[in-house]
């Protein structure tokens, strides 16, 4: 085990935006922590409320969504619709016991790498300072 | 669904040079990649891309009877095509190929975390890996593209684009928001460097445009809804109500030989008078109008917001009957395969840096005013005059970088990149025509990239401009004689600069308009972090948008000047014949699938999908959903909403994003 906790924090971007913004920091080289995995989806509407809870079911110590700028979603509205189920979900962390700040749904376009790269750096800090989900320990 | 078939996986993991190895441990992501659970065959190569990289994918599918393959190395948004072409020619599905993207969102951004990297790169296989080996055969989509193009913007990149497009024997829609083609182009007098008159070279690509039977021209109209998908696409367009009918329209109203010929008698009588925008409203005209002599088309249009119905010009038609005071907007739906946004630039508000007084101070103008006061056929007939008291301006100064290259917030961050050119055709210009006039140019640099620009700039210096290299900090009126006295540092000598000026011309930054952001998003097009439309990839490909069968020309895209421009519209024009030319698209087969035995029939999706792709049938006494093929774009909004789980999201099945969710925080290594 490394001396600090490493924090598992999973993110769950759309193809359009948010992971072509993530690719162009890439691109430039601007250097953020790694303490996050990503999956892509087509759009962040495809994003089941079970995948999230799911993951913290699973002990993520946080969950990243992020889409389209609203209005500038490849598919006109799905990230409203995300953001809208964002607050549902939200509502439940908070009746099982989870801080909500553990979820966040962030916009970042395609050409906000810099954007994408404070993003995670903010989540990865917040999550650090929550600690460990405290779901890890009704794991096996 | 995914047919029981035990998973074989090959893992490929991409050295890049040294662009992931640099950051990466390879080598040990290789050995862990053999430990997960399905996986047959680890293997690495320098750049996975190359030939010899592929040819290992190909291989190892024969050899090891993979039934998925996981590539680990740069972005799927980058290779992602490469590698599915290589599943191909192995023998399977190409939608049974994963990636796991280690460079852009992995070795790039944690350059100097070596351990962070790998570890990062482990999970990121073993997240592939878990999708991978539950991915299915997928087919593409194959639909038929119609045989026409649209193309929003008619200057001159929207015309050079439907010439292109026409010539190539695609009927072309070119749509106009104003009464007349021609855009910027036609408001300027003289192009740089070559000092071509802008309106001699671009009038007869506006007839051709008149002429050419492959276009179709809609003037003085908006682009209302695009439905639709490459191939495909449905657009609405809102004619706005023009008060005039063209001798066609005329003419299906059962008027013979009437409609407007572009006479002007109406406009000769109307008694309104209003300021002339082609003009900045530096000349008048009435409320039925065309904006200048060289319109197209020649009909003239009728300003209802100013109009006071008198009738006059109706009279004045007489039997041409030309005109319908009570006309109002009409809609028409056309389908197009492909299009082409061509919506320019409108110039930023230069009031707003305050400091420079335009809008307070009459002496102060802008370049666009300039050129239209420099123009033979504008307000003043081609002699440059000061607008206080119309004297022939002799000391006329030139602010570059006016609201560009501005991190104030006020201004804009980037560089027009056409107004030091222009600026130094402007001194050349007063140079010319005003004898002993003194021409001062204030520039941060001067950015002559063009060819034979350099050599213009240096015939500028020759003709004896003064150039001063420093921003204007100030202007202040002297209130009886209005001249302007200009505050600036020549950063070059070290001195501040104090100026009298007869006239002040700013070089203001160009922007995009609030229309054009309209249509950015009628189209589904993204925008790039200053505004302007984002092309699909800035050097591989800058006509092309992320949205299939959408490209872009022109200033839409970017500041350029017009040889750029052009060249950009004739390769968006290039880009977007050849879907129409093949006849087929082939679309990538993300649709969404009912589970009929899953579904409740409760019609939720239904009313979330965004483009009405989903219905409740009636099947066998219970109501199901069921998706239309050609409308459903794959973005699963269904699937992420559906309360019974019924919906497969090809692709991103909620098996293979559990999976993935699964094999990054409970692991799977064996």
């Amino acid at each position: 085990m490394a001396e600090e906790w490493q924090p598992k924090i999973l993110a769950i971007i759309c193809n359009w935006c948010s992971y072509a913004g993530a690719d162009l920091a890439g691109g430039a080289r601007i250097q953020y922590p790694p303490d996050i995995r990503a999956i892509r989806v087509m759009c962040t509407g495809r994003v089941d409320p079970l995948f999230i809870m799911k993951a913290f079911q699973d002990g993520a110590d946080g969950v990243l969504v992020s889409g389209c700028h609203f209005g500038d979603c490849h598919y006109l509205e799905g990230n409203f619709k995300a953001a809208k189920r964002m607050f549902l979900i939200k509502s439940v962390l908070k009746n099982i016991g989870l801080n909500d700040k553990r979820l966040r749904m962030t916009f970042v376009s395609a050409s906000e790498g810099a954007k994408w790269a404070g993003v995670v750096t903010d989540v990865i800090k917040t999550v650090k300072e929550l600690g460990p989900s405290p779901l890890k320990e009704f794991q096996k | 669904m995914a047919e029981k078939k035990e998973a074989r996986i090959g893992v490929f993991l991409c050295h890049c040079g040294t662009n992931i190895a640099g950051s990466i441990n390879i080598k040990e992501v290789q050995d862990y990649a053999r430990t997960l659970p399905g996986v047959v065959v680890s293997d690495e190569y320098q750049y996975m891309c190359s030939t010899p990289g592929q040819g290992k994918i190909v291989d190892a599918i024969k050899e090891h009877n993979l039934t998925g393959i996981v590539v680990a190395a740069c972005s799927p948004r980058l290779h992602e095509p490469t590698f599915r072409v290589a599943s191909k020619v192995g023998g399977i599905n190409p939608f049974r190929f994963e990636m796991a993207n280690i460079r852009e969102q992995n070795s790039w951004v944690h350059m100097h975390d070596k351990e962070g990297a790998t570890a990062k790169a482990k999970d990121a296989v073993r997240i592939a890996v878990a999708k991978a080996s539950l991915l299915e055969d997928l087919f593409p989509k194959s639909v038929p593209v119609e045989k026409a193009a649209i193309v929003v913007g008619a200057g001159v990149a929207g015309i050079q684009a439907s010439l292109d497009l026409a010539n190539a024997g695609i009927p072309t829609y070119l749509v106009e928001k104003t009464p007349t083609i021609g855009g910027r182009m036609s408001q300027l007098d003289k192009t740089f460097p070559t000092l071509d008159c802008s309106q001699c070279i671009l009038t007869p690509k506006m007839v051709d445009v008149g002429r050419n039977e492959n276009i179709i021209l809609k003037t003085y109209t908006e682009v209302e809804k695009v439905e639709g998908y490459i191939g495909n696409f449905e657009i609405t367009l809102r004619k706005k109500a023009r008060g005039v009918m063209t001798p066609e329209e005329a003419e299906a109203k059962g008027i013979v030989g009437g409609g407007c010929n572009g006479c002007g008698d109406c406009s000769g009588v109307c008694p309104v008078i209003k300021g002339n925008e082609f003009e900045f409203a530096m000349a008048p005209r009435k409320a039925i109008f065309i904006h200048h002599p060289q319109v197209v088309p020649n009909i003239y249009t009728v300003d209802f917001e100013s109009c006071i119905k008198c009738g006059l010009c109706v009279e004045a038609c007489g039997d041409k009957k030309a005109i319908d005071l009570e006309m109002e907007d009409s809609f028409e739906k056309i389908k197009v395969g492909t299009a082409i946004l061509a919506t320019g630039y409108e110039l930023f508000p230069i009031e707003k840096k305050a400091e420079w007084g335009y809008n307070r101070f009459e002496n102060v103008i802008t370049g666009l005013e300039f050129e239209r006061l420099i123009c033979a056929s504008g307000p003043t007939g081609g002699h440059l005059v000061r607008p206080s008291d119309g004297q022939t301006p002799k000391k006329v100064g030139f602010v570059l970088c006016a609201g560009s290259r501005d991190n104030t917030g006020i201004g804009k961050p980037y560089c027009s990149r056409f107004c030091c050119m222009y600026s130094l055709k402007h001194a050349h210009q007063i140079i010319e025509k005003i004898p002993g006039v003194k021409a001062y140019l204030f520039y941060m640099d001067i950015r002559s990239f063009g060819k034979m620009y350099e050599e213009f700039y240096y015939r500028i210096q020759d003709e004896g401009a003064k150039f001063i290299r420093g921003r204007v900090a100030n202007i202040l009126e002297d209130p009886k004689s209005r001249n302007l006295m200009v505050f600036a540092e020549d950063t070059l000598l070290q001195r501040p600069v104090n100026i009298e000026l007869d006239l002040v011309v700013l070089a203001s930054a160009v922007q995009p308009s609030p229309e054009a952001d309209t249509v950015r998003k009628l189209f589904g097009v993204s925008k790039s972090a200053d505004g302007w439309m984002l092309e699909a990839h800035p050097k591989l490909n800058p006509c092309g948008t992320t949205t299939a069968g959408v490209f872009l020309a022109g200033v839409c895209q970017g500041p350029k000047d017009i040889p750029d421009t052009v060249a950009q519209a004739e390769g968006a024009a290039s880009a977007a014949s050849i879907p129409i030319h093949v006849g087929k698209v082939e679309l990538e087969p993300y649709f969404a699938q009912c589970m009929e035995e899953k579904c409740a029939g409760c019609g939720m999706c239904v009313n979330l999908c965004p483009y009405s792709a989903l219905a409740l049938v009636e099947k066998e006494g219970k109501k199901v959903m069921q998706v239309t093929e050609a409308k459903c774009k794959g973005c699963g909004t269904c699937g992420g909403f559906c309360p019974g789980g019924a919906i497969h999201m090809q692709h991103f099945t909620t098996p293979q994003i559990v999976a993935q969710i699964d094999a990054f925080l409970l692991g799977g290594e064996q």
